[in-house]
């Protein structure tokens, strides 16, 4: 796995180099023009930020159940995963916005869900950090209940009444559109997967290093 | 099924003797309750007059910070007596251990908030009694799901460092739904004619939130508490 | 994240945002007052005339920039452990001769 990493990241990164060409080759979108591009990348942080606070929330409960080490692991690295897409997608968003519906931000259900999901793992950073001893399973809690959140974040924009587009959108673009955003995405996909192994194998590292410690101080 | 009941019942029945004798907690969240309000009330005047909506907003508001004092002070007590670890030595199923605590949690915030409507209604001359059924039934299905999530951080967190300001820190991101339905709900209410259906709407929604903490709060207490 | 990176992602996110505009009125809530008739972009008044490119490239400027920090974050927190479980091998090492 430590192999692959440097080849994972650097084909994440020419993909990413790349995709603002692709993107620029894309169709514009009738009403809203050329901001509408960013949702090449707003759309794919999104979806990984909603994937990675399921993944950390499933690491958490395994952890909960079995205590094994290397679930907290994968769930520490989700957790901060999902703050660094939530930040980009909660960045992105509003700079769209703000063209495309005049605000920086509106209180709809989507909106307000989502930032509160992002703070929801930015206090699980905060506890891993300032808990002291114990604070992995507090945290694998929190992450539960993090995780409990997403699924109402996906339908909100569909049973809500919101200014946010539904989730009809994506599956129904034409193909000059979607190409470039599968494109994307699997760019996002990668380079996800590249950032949590890297971040596992920190922390794998961190606890072999107090596990030396321990064994010196005997 | 009956002993869960029973255990959970002789928890709270401990701890409103011991609320009864000293009434420490519930005086100081009721007091700290009302100065919230206050310096809400004076916060938002206009005209000297407070505003009806911001009534809605400040109600909820002084519930949940009063309620996060309250559910500090609680397991703090708990953990200088060490009582809390003589519960979870007691031969009793953990989950109901849990419950005992979430039942007496909402009832003494149950008691802040009996003092606290009126008084909010009164402020910001809202009429918050207009609908008393479903206000109560708004109010107690809002108290729930907040305490349901903050009982388990709360006890969670008993044996953490800097316990005292991590305790908001999880626990308002996770209520804010919470604490937006009870606000909604409480607006729809406040309306020139009361739109019940919308106040309806919000007190299901809670109803719903209150099934999935409650059921996952009783899920995690058993592994989050054990060493 | 060490508080360091944090600040400055935030900063960035400010001196975006700062230099967008909050000096500008926020707009009420909802959809910008209707005009009428059909009126070509070059003639909108000026506050309307948004501009779109910048919003985009600061968006895909912040995204490359974000994730190189974290890469960078990661990057040196690996390279810190690592260097300590060196040295320590090193000493026991040493130690166990």
């Amino acid at each position: 796995m430590r192999r692959m990493f440097l080849p994972a990241l650097f084909v994440a990164a020419a993909m990413f180099a790349f995709a603002p060409v692709y993107v620029a080759r894309a169709p514009f979108e009738s009403t809203m023009g050329l901001v509408q591009k960013i949702f090449y990348f707003h759309f794919p942080s999104a979806i990984l930020m909603l994937t990675s606070a399921i993944v950390s929330g499933v690491g958490s409960a395994w952890f909960l159940a079995r205590k094994r080490p290397s679930a907290d692991r994968l769930a520490f690295a989700a957790a901060e995963l999902t703050v660094l897409f939530g930040l980009l997608t909660l960045v992105t968003g509003p700079l769209w916005a703000r063209k495309a519906w005049g605000v920086w931000w509106q209180w709809d259900a989507r909106l307000t869900m989502s930032l509160l999901l992002w703070m929801i793992f930015v206090a699980y950073l905060l506890l891993r950090k300032y808990g002291g001893p114990g604070s992995e399973t507090l945290s694998a809690g929190l992450a539960v209940f993090g995780m409990a959140n997403v699924p109402f974040i996906y339908v909100s924009v569909n049973v809500w009444r919101t200014i946010h587009p539904k989730t009809t959108v994506v599956p129904t673009l034409p193909v000059d559109m979607s190409a470039p955003l599968w494109f994307c995405f699997a760019a996002f996909a990668l380079l996800y997967m590249t950032l949590l192994t890297a971040r596992m194998r920190l922390e794998e590292q961190r606890s072999q290093l107090e596990q030396l410690y321990l064994e010196i101080e005997d | 099924m009956h002993e869960f009941f029973r255990v959970a019942w002789i928890i709270v029945k401990k701890d409103l003797t011991v609320e009864v004798r000293s009434r420490e907690i519930l005086y100081t969240t009721l007091f700290f309750a009302i100065s919230c309000v206050l310096v809400f009330a004076v916060a938002f005047v206009r005209e000297g007059a407070a505003l009806t909506e911001a009534g809605a907003g400040i109600l909820w508001i002084a519930i949940a910070f009063a309620g996060t004092l309250a559910l500090g002070r609680t397991f703090e007590r708990e953990r200088h007596t060490e009582t809390l670890r003589a519960l979870l030595l007691a031969p009793a199923d953990r989950p109901a251990v849990y419950f005992g605590k979430l039942v007496g949690i909402v009832a003494l915030l149950a008691a802040t908030e009996l003092i606290l409507l009126p008084l909010v209604a009164l402020l910001f001359q809202a009429p918050l009694l207009g609908r008393p059924l479903l206000m109560g039934l708004l109010m107690a299905a809002g108290t729930i799901g907040f305490c349901a999530v903050g009982t388990l951080f709360a006890a969670m967190l008993v044996r953490a460092r800097s316990r005292d300001v991590l305790l908001p820190i999880l626990l308002y991101p996770i209520t804010i739904p919470v604490i937006i339905a009870g606000v909604r709900g409480t607006l729809a209410l406040l309306e020139q004619v009361p739109n019940e259906a919308l106040a309806r709407f919000w007190i299901a929604l809670l109803v719903f939130f209150d099934v999935v903490f409650v059921t996952l709060s009783l899920w995690t207490f058993e592994p989050l508490m054990t060493e | 994240m060490k508080a360091v990176h944090v600040a400055f992602v935030l900063l960035i996110a400010l001196l975006v945002f700062g230099h967008e505009g909050f000096a500008q009125p926020q707009p009420p809530a909802g959809p910008p007052p209707q005009i009428e008739g059909f009126v070509p972009v070059d003639s909108l008044p000026p506050a309307e005339q948004l501009p779109a490119a910048r919003l985009l490239i600061i968006a895909y400027a912040f995204v490359w920039v974000a994730i190189f920090f974290y890469v960078w974050s990661l990057w040196k927190r690996l390279g810190k452990v690592e260097g300590e479980l060196h040295q320590l091998a090193k000493r026991t090492g040493a130690n166990a001769r």
